[in-house]
């Protein structure tokens, strides 16, 4: 093997970038070019491109035409859009809340000494593996008003189930359940993780010092885990702010509470590829970009409120 | 002292245990609904067991849908971007590491937008663009969106990150260039992160449902989760066979968590862990 001399042939010591330099970056580029390059072709570019078929109508032929603004002052007027954004921001500020805390719940059991960990970390990772049209399935057929288990067990305590799934009110909550059954062992796992970086011996202090179980959680769990936390939720928010898979499979097209339900991605789903009209997908769709965004900025600012960094 | 211990690890199993219940309950009576029989999943008050194991469920929605074909397809295409989401994103996460050239920040950047935006954005434009290359409805198609990865560059950055620097000095003044640095030396320390992105990008390959459901039309061309979607509309009432259909499209994926979870728990928590 020849040793790589840190001097190039040329005006050495002068020159600020040497050949074993110029060696590193050809590698870097050649390393970083099929990421990059895929990223601006399958992402960047879309993501402009998006935002230009925004301010087009997409007529029969897939032939777009430039409106300005129309799109968006349309979008603004529609109250079917403002629905679809109240669902959606519903189903996040319902889910995300409810689930996160569960999670932490359970990671906090599964952080204390017991038997059987790896069995229930199984168990409740099971639905983060199960394809969604699946788990939509079956879940549609638990909330069947007529033959579903929920509301046999119900009938047990004597009460009437309600249409899960037909009744307005009811439908966006009846899948908010389904949301958090699904994701819960997922934040589990990573709030166990991050449980599991508090060493013990911060415990073992406050148990001397006489502190109970509770202010325990607070002083010392609660503050500690709070970065981990925050990751969690913003994860969470995201996603749930994206909720389709769920709507498209547990809701028929016919069923009337649609309007009560579909999401935001929803939306933009039946525009751009059951009624073919691009234009206003995009918008529909970059309105849901600057939700997102606003929000995560929104968390960001929030953060040196509550999260505890060392 | 130790009978306290004891009641308050009582009460924590019992807890977990109802929470296990309450996971497993779907799964279970998917499991019992699929071998009924029609009528019997329809009478009202409703039957725990089913009388008789009514295993042809599964044959006739074997038969009535190409699941064969979902399968080799949902395989495929988990198959293929895999490779490329590790192999590309490992490559220019160790880049990103360790190697500070011009324009880093830069082309970072690029990474850390592309993380923040929600996958939607891009739909319509890969859709036009696929149309246009004639590759819609094909497993091609399906591969395409997952061939590269900023969540996997940035996950494998911070492996990268985390490994000695002097083990890569070693190698240099052994004589190896960067490529050989990476090759040798780097990837084989970074397994553990490997495997998590890999499980990561299949299982997500696996749940995709928008993507297959615009861009592949025909049955034959389905992965697992968009042939679940055409199963419902054919069989809206015939709970048993849906039931059935829906084993079938997750029983392998169980499987193979079940047989990996410790990978899989693992990839998981180190997401979460300082990002």
């Amino acid at each position: 093997m020849i040793k790589q001399k840190n001097t190039s042939k040329r005006s050495d010591k002068k020159l600020k970038v040497s050949e074993k330099d110029l060696n590193d970056y050809y590698w870097a580029y050649f390393m970083i070019a099929p990421t990059i390059i895929g990223l601006i072709i399958l992402n960047i570019w879309p993501l402009i491109q998006t935002i230009y078929l925004s301010f087009n109508r997409t007529g029969d032929f897939g032939i777009n035409q430039w409106i300005g603004l129309d799109n968006y002052k349309q979008m603004l007027a529609d109250p079917i859009v403002w629905q679809a954004t109240l669902n959606t921001l519903k189903y996040t500020a319902i889910s995300v809340p409810i689930g996160v805390i569960l999670s932490l719940g359970i990671a906090v059991l599964l952080n204390s000494k017991i038997k059987g960990k790896t069995i229930y970390r199984t168990i409740y990772f099971l639905p983060m593996v199960s394809a969604p049209a699946a788990i939509a399935m079956v879940w549609r057929w638990l909330y069947s008003s007529d033959f579903g288990l929920i509301n046999y067990l119900l009938s047990f305590v004597g009460v009437k189930g309600p249409n899960w799934l037909t009744n307005p009110k009811l439908a966006l909550l009846s899948i908010v359940v389904v949301g958090i059954w699904s994701y819960l062992g997922y934040n589990m796992i990573i709030l166990l993780a991050g449980l599991q970086e508090i060493p013990k011996s911060f415990y073992e202090a406050a148990t001397i010092d006489g502190a109970g179980p509770i202010r325990q959680f607070f002083s010392i769990t609660f503050p500690l885990i709070s970065p981990t936390m925050f990751f969690v939720v913003i994860t969470s928010m995201i996603t749930g702010l994206q909720v389709f898979d769920l709507i498209f499979m547990m809701i028929s097209k016919s069923n009337a509470v649609m309007e009560s339900t579909q999401s935001l991605v929803y939306l933009f789903y039946n525009y751009s590829f059951v009624m073919n009209d691009k234009g206003y997908g995009s918008t529909i769709i970059v309105l849901l970009l600057a939700i997102i965004l606003l929000i995560t900025v929104i968390q960001l600012k929030l953060q040196k409120k509550w999260v505890h960094y060392e | 002292m130790k009978g306290k211990i004891k009641s308050s690890n009582l009460i924590v199993h019992i807890i977990l245990i109802i929470g296990a219940f309450a996971m497993l309950l779907p799964f279970i009576w998917m499991i019992i609904t699929s071998l009924k029989n029609l009528t019997e999943s329809t009478t009202i008050p409703i039957t725990i067991m089913p009388k008789d194991f009514k295993w042809s469920n599964y044959i006739d929605v074997w038969n009535q849908l190409p699941f064969a074909k979902f399968y080799i397809n949902t395989m495929l295409m988990m198959f293929f971007r895999v490779i490329g989401s590790v192999f590309f994103s490992a490559m220019a996460a160790y880049a990103f590491a360790r190697i500070d050239f011009p324009g880093k920040k830069f082309f970072f950047m690029i990474i850390l937008i592309q993380m923040m935006i929600p996958g939607q954005i891009f739909i319509i434009p890969q859709y036009i663009m696929v149309s246009k290359l004639g590759l819609l409805n094909t497993v091609t198609a399906l591969v395409i969106p997952g061939m590269v990865s900023a969540f996997g560059t940035f996950l494998l950055r911070q492996f990268f990150i985390g490994i000695p620097k002097e083990l890569e000095e070693a190698a240099i003044l052994d004589g190896c260039n960067r490529w050989q640095v990476f090759w040798k030396v780097m990837l084989p320390l970074t397994r553990s992160g490997l495997v998590a992105l890999g499980i990561f990008t299949s299982v997500f390959a696996y749940k995709d449902l928008m993507w297959p459901l615009i861009v592949n039309m025909s049955l034959d061309k389905m992965p697992l989760a968009a042939g679940m979607a055409s199963l419902q509309g054919q069989y809206s009432t015939n709970f048993p066979q849906l039931m059935a259909g829906s084993m079938i499209a997750i029983w392998p994926m169980l499987i193979i968590f079940i047989i990996f979870q410790k990978q899989f728990v693992e990839g998981v928590a180190s997401t979460g862990s300082k990002s």
